[in-house]
């Protein structure tokens, strides 16, 4: 059974890109454009691992992050951050809201298959 | 577009108007309805005799006999509207022709048709393509894209804006 | 990656773009806002990340130094100036058209991008030389290809997670799995603290491991397994140099062997390894995989985002949707007329869809003008740079929505008559304040729903039309006759005659005499009209008035003779009857008396020549036009239709009074009627 992956952005393409990548390499793919959409797409879905941007309207990642670890569902998901070298305390901030890791923008796709990999397996 | 001379076989659709054939090329015909009701736009010339409902589409009719200053087309079971599509301005335009009766459908070749002639008929030569020759009998082929002209619309204009002075903006 | 995404990258890109532009001109009034701060650097943020990853390289070098400077001035660090916001609009440009020239010669401007970025570049090192910190330019791609010397050796690795790992998302397991496909291994775990099922609380990790690793990767291979929980683990790795036994494969193997058979334990200088110990290794794999939430529920992938479309396909769409209602219309009848009740019921269902499809179709044209103002702004802002003046931009009604091909075409003749406002409507600071006027001019656009129209305004409280000098000068190129007097407003719209210009100086931005004539044919090419108000001194005002085109108007359905009508119901105010002794009482004046009130009404059977005899009871159909009261007769009142206006076509299009057509649920058409055009053409006549 393949992997579910959520893939939270606001940008489209980022979005689009992350997912194709995913898609190709066999994930299920669910799409969300913002932490709070992330959120609403969210509940009754058993998802093998988060993908989300940090800066994102209505609801950030950071805030995203935190609501899921301290919600029930999917508490204990695999969250990775994209983020950019520029932002060095936002990943610390991530990190410590329950991020379990970051990618750095811009990627390759196969560096963002070798992260996930890395987290599950 | 040069209307004087055709030099290859085409096929054209004939109807009549007041007992007289006429022609045009099928390429420009799209479709032939029976007769539904028109409703009329307030203040235009008679000739103009309003739109219809052409499968969601507003599109304009116009009573060829009037057009060509013969007598009204009286409604019988034979009257129908020829939707053809004109070239106004570079702008394709869809409009409807209210004819007397559609005949058929056959070919002419171009040794059978002689340029109009310059008197003779109630028509401006310029609508006129040509005279076709088809079974001993002569059809007006009538180049549509003139009748229906950016120039003729603005004559229906000018008639449509009835007595008022141009109002300026 | 594939044209598909790069397009969509483009497109997304240029949005980002535009809504940069728009932030950078709002912070620019108020540059402590910290929302837009931060959307400003998510704009560029994004722009950055994303160009990378498809292929636009150069993008992402020279979005980075300005994404650095936004991230200071989001922490507060640098404050936000003209020059900034100057440098960014510019960069704005740049990237634009970095984007715009792909494919052919890549633009890419180095002297004008490198002088950019070394101005950003020094905002960022003139804070850190403050911060006493140096600046960090290069890119770190650091994939670690550490200790390339292919020689293997073998590691001892003690992996303690704190207790809350799980709640990081991270699966130990994972990591151990990572270090494992770093070459040949042996792991031993410590279960020791695994409390009795009372006390143990599922989400939380008691296990530790140790491992030896025998890799050729080295020790940084090792070290990144653990670069997400470094700081949410005990990890202690040390190279095992000394140990010959592990120096080759059949030692190794050996050694696991001795291991395995020997229970010995892992610890310091490889002891004891317990053979059973490994088979309670994945006991606890199964109890943490347990902890962690059901796993491997294939779901389905939804996809939301929006879709681009080309208009034509819309068009196609909607000329389709109207096929479909006209055919609905002909199944209702033919339902209606069996007395097969599921055929009917069916019908019933199609009608509802058909109306809905309608509805969201057209809607999907529909967009509010709130973008086309808002590109507005740059304009104002570079061209009162541009001329030494000071505007402000006022906006009104953004979120009137217009059919998209109205929306396109108005762009032109707005920017015109924009230019021409600030060019020659609003005067210099100096001469203001001198006129005791407020030293910031203004330009206000707004737009609004008006009977069946949307109004465009475009006013300025600048300078104003000077009358005479139109005057004179439309005497002395022959537009007017000379001596000719004109009103007022004939006067005004003199200005949209072609080769017609006052500015005594032809400037960069107008005055070349150009303009607003194009302007005019600009308008009517939409089928708007335009009509300027002027007071010297005080302003200027310029009226669009746009048709709907292919707007879903709210009408009132009415009938006169056969044919039915459509009234816009927004300058409906009420309905009442019109008897044969109230004509009579009123003396062959169409007035009506309503309530005490007198109000002048119109006799649309007369005045559209539409022939017929006149009812008995006739309905007057009450109107505002312009806080004007008048009255249209009409012979039956059916009520509220909604509808979709359809152009007369090329045929009838200056047909005074019908704004168009619609096509009512039985296929039949109603002409739409333009009611301030029949008063219009009604006070001219009389």
């Amino acid at each position: 059974m393949s992997k579910s992956i959520m893939t939270v952005d606001d940008s489209a393409s980022v979005r689009q890109m992350v997912s194709f990548t995913l898609r190709e390499a066999g994930y299920d793919v669910i799409e969300a454009c913002d932490g709070l959409d992330a959120l609403s797409k969210f509940s009754g879905k058993n998802l093998n691992l988060i993908v989300t941007d940090l800066n994102m309207p209505n609801l950030d990642g950071i805030e995203l992050i935190k609501r899921i670890r301290t919600g029930t569902e999917n508490k204990f998901v695999p969250i990775l951050m994209l983020t950019t070298e520029s932002q060095d305390e936002k990943k610390i901030q991530g990190k410590q809201a329950g991020a379990t890791g970051w990618i750095i923008k811009p990627f390759k796709p196969e560096q963002l298959l070798a992260v996930i990999k890395k987290v599950i397996g | 577009m040069n209307g004087t001379t055709i030099n290859e076989t085409r096929q054209y659709l004939t109807f009549k108007l007041s007992d007289e054939m006429f022609g045009v090329d099928v390429a420009q015909v799209r479709e032939i309805l029976d007769y539904i009701k028109i409703t009329k736009v307030p203040q235009t010339p008679d000739f103009m005799c309003g739109v219809i409902n052409l499968r969601g589409s507003v599109v304009p009719v116009v009573d060829m006999n009037l057009k060509f200053s013969m007598a009204k087309t009286e409604r019988t079971v034979n009257t129908c509207i020829v939707v053809v599509e004109v070239n106004i301005d570079g702008d394709t335009t869809v409009l409807g022709a209210l004819v007397d009766s559609v005949q058929e459908v056959f070919e002419i070749e171009p040794e059978n048709i002689e340029p109009a002639p310059r008197i003779g008929t109630k028509l401006k030569t310029e609508f006129i393509k040509g005279m076709g020759k088809h079974n001993e009998r002569f059809i007006i082929i009538l180049d549509i894209d003139k009748i229906f002209s950016s120039e003729e619309l603005l004559s229906v204009k000018e008639n449509s804006i009835v007595a008022d002075a141009p109002a300026s903006n | 990656m594939s044209d598909i995404h790069k397009q969509a990258f483009i497109e997304e890109a240029l949005e980002l773009l535009a809504e940069l532009e728009v932030s950078l001109i709002e912070l620019e009034k108020s540059p402590d806002d910290k929302e837009i701060i931060a959307k400003v650097f998510r704009a560029l943020h994004t722009i950055k990340g994303s160009s990378g990853m498809f292929g636009y390289d150069d993008i992402t070098m020279f979005t980075h130094d300005i994404e650095t400077v936004y991230h200071l001035i989001r922490n507060g660090d640098i404050k936000i100036t003209k020059q900034i916001i100057d440098l960014t609009l510019l960069a704005k440009d740049q990237i634009k058209l970095m984007l715009d020239n792909e494919g052919g010669t890549r633009y890419n401007d180095e002297q004008i991008t490198g002088e950019i970025i070394a101005s950003f570049r020094k905002m960022v090192t003139d804070f850190h030389s403050k911060e006493d910190k140096s600046a960090k330019t290069e890119k770190k791609h650091n994939d670690s290809v550490a200790a390339q010397n292919s020689e293997f050796k073998s590691f001892y690795l003690l992996f303690e997670p704190n207790e809350d790992i799980f709640l990081s998302g991270t699966n130990p397991i994972m990591i151990l799995n990572e270090l494992a496909s770093l070459g040949k291994y042996i792991i031993a775990g410590d279960y020791s603290k695994i409390p009795s099922l009372y006390d143990f609380n599922p989400e939380k990790c008691y296990s530790s491991w140790e491992m030896i690793i025998r890799t050729d990767k080295g020790m940084d291979a090792i070290k990144d397994a653990f670069i997400f929980i470094e700081d949410q683990c005990f990890i202690k790795v040390n190279e095992i140099d000394q140990s010959d036994l592990l120096r080759n494969d059949d030692n190794f193997a050996r050694f696991e062997q001795f291991v395995k058979t020997n229970g010995m334990k892992l610890a310091g200088a490889l002891e004891q390894f317990d053979r059973d110990l490994k088979q309670a290794a994945f006991k606890e794999t199964a109890q943490i995989k347990k902890a962690r939430e059901g796993q491997d529920v294939h779901k389905e992938a939804d996809t939301t985002s929006s879709l681009r479309v080309s208009s034509d396909k819309l068009d196609n769409l909607v000329n389709l949707v109207g096929e479909l209602v006209t055919l609905q219309a002909r199944l209702n009848q033919v339902a209606s007329n069996t007395q097969d009740q599921a055929v009917q019921s069916i019908s019933e269902e199609v009608e509802r869809i058909t109306w809905s499809l309608r509805d969201s179709a057209l809607n999907i044209r529909m967009l509010t003008i709130g973008s086309t103002f808002s590109k507005f702004n740059r304009l104002v802002r570079d061209l009162s740079k541009e001329l030494g003046k000071e505007v402000e931009l006022t906006t009104e009604g953004a979120e009137t929505e217009l059919d998209k091909t109205v929306i396109e075409k108005l762009n032109d003749p707005l920017v015109h008559i924009i230019r021409n406002s600030i060019d020659h409507g609003i005067e210099t600071p100096e001469k203001r304040e001198r006129m005791g006027k407020p030293k910031v001019g203004r330009v206000h656009l707004s737009a609004a729903h008006s009977g069946g129209n949307v109004l465009i305004k475009i006013s300025d409280d600048g300078a104003g039309l000077n009358r005479e000098a139109i005057l004179e000068k439309a005497w002395a190129s022959g537009i007017v006759a000379q001596g000719a007097e004109l009103s007022d407003s004939e006067i005004f719209s003199l200005i949209f005659a072609p080769g017609f210009s006052t500015a005594k100086t032809v400037t960069n931005v107008s005055g070349r005499g150009v303009g607003m004539d194009v302007v005019k044919r600009g308008v009517e090419s939409i089928r708007g009209t335009i009509e300027v108000t002027s007071k010297e001194w005080v302003g200027t005002t310029i009226t669009l008035k746009l048709p709907l085109t292919l707007a879903i108007i709210d009408g009132l359905l009415v009938s006169i003779g056969d044919d039915n009508y459509i009234l816009p119901l927004s300058a409906v105010e009420e309905c009442i009857e019109l008897t044969k002794t109230d004509v009579e009482n009123s003396h062959g004046r169409n007035l009506v008396n309503v309530r005490g009130g007198i109000i002048p009404y119109i006799n649309l059977r007369e005045s559209l020549k539409i022939e017929g005899i006149r009812p008995p009871i006739e309905q007057i159909v009450i109107s505002n036009l312009n806080g004007t009261k008048v009255g249209f007769v009409v012979d039956k009142v059916f009520g509220q239709h909604q509808t979709v206006l359809k152009t007369l076509g090329k045929f009838y299009n200056n047909v005074e009074g019908v704004s168009g057509a619609t096509i009512l649920g039985d296929g039949s058409i109603a002409l739409i009627l333009d009611i301030a055009k029949l008063c219009e053409r009604e006070e001219i006549v009389q």
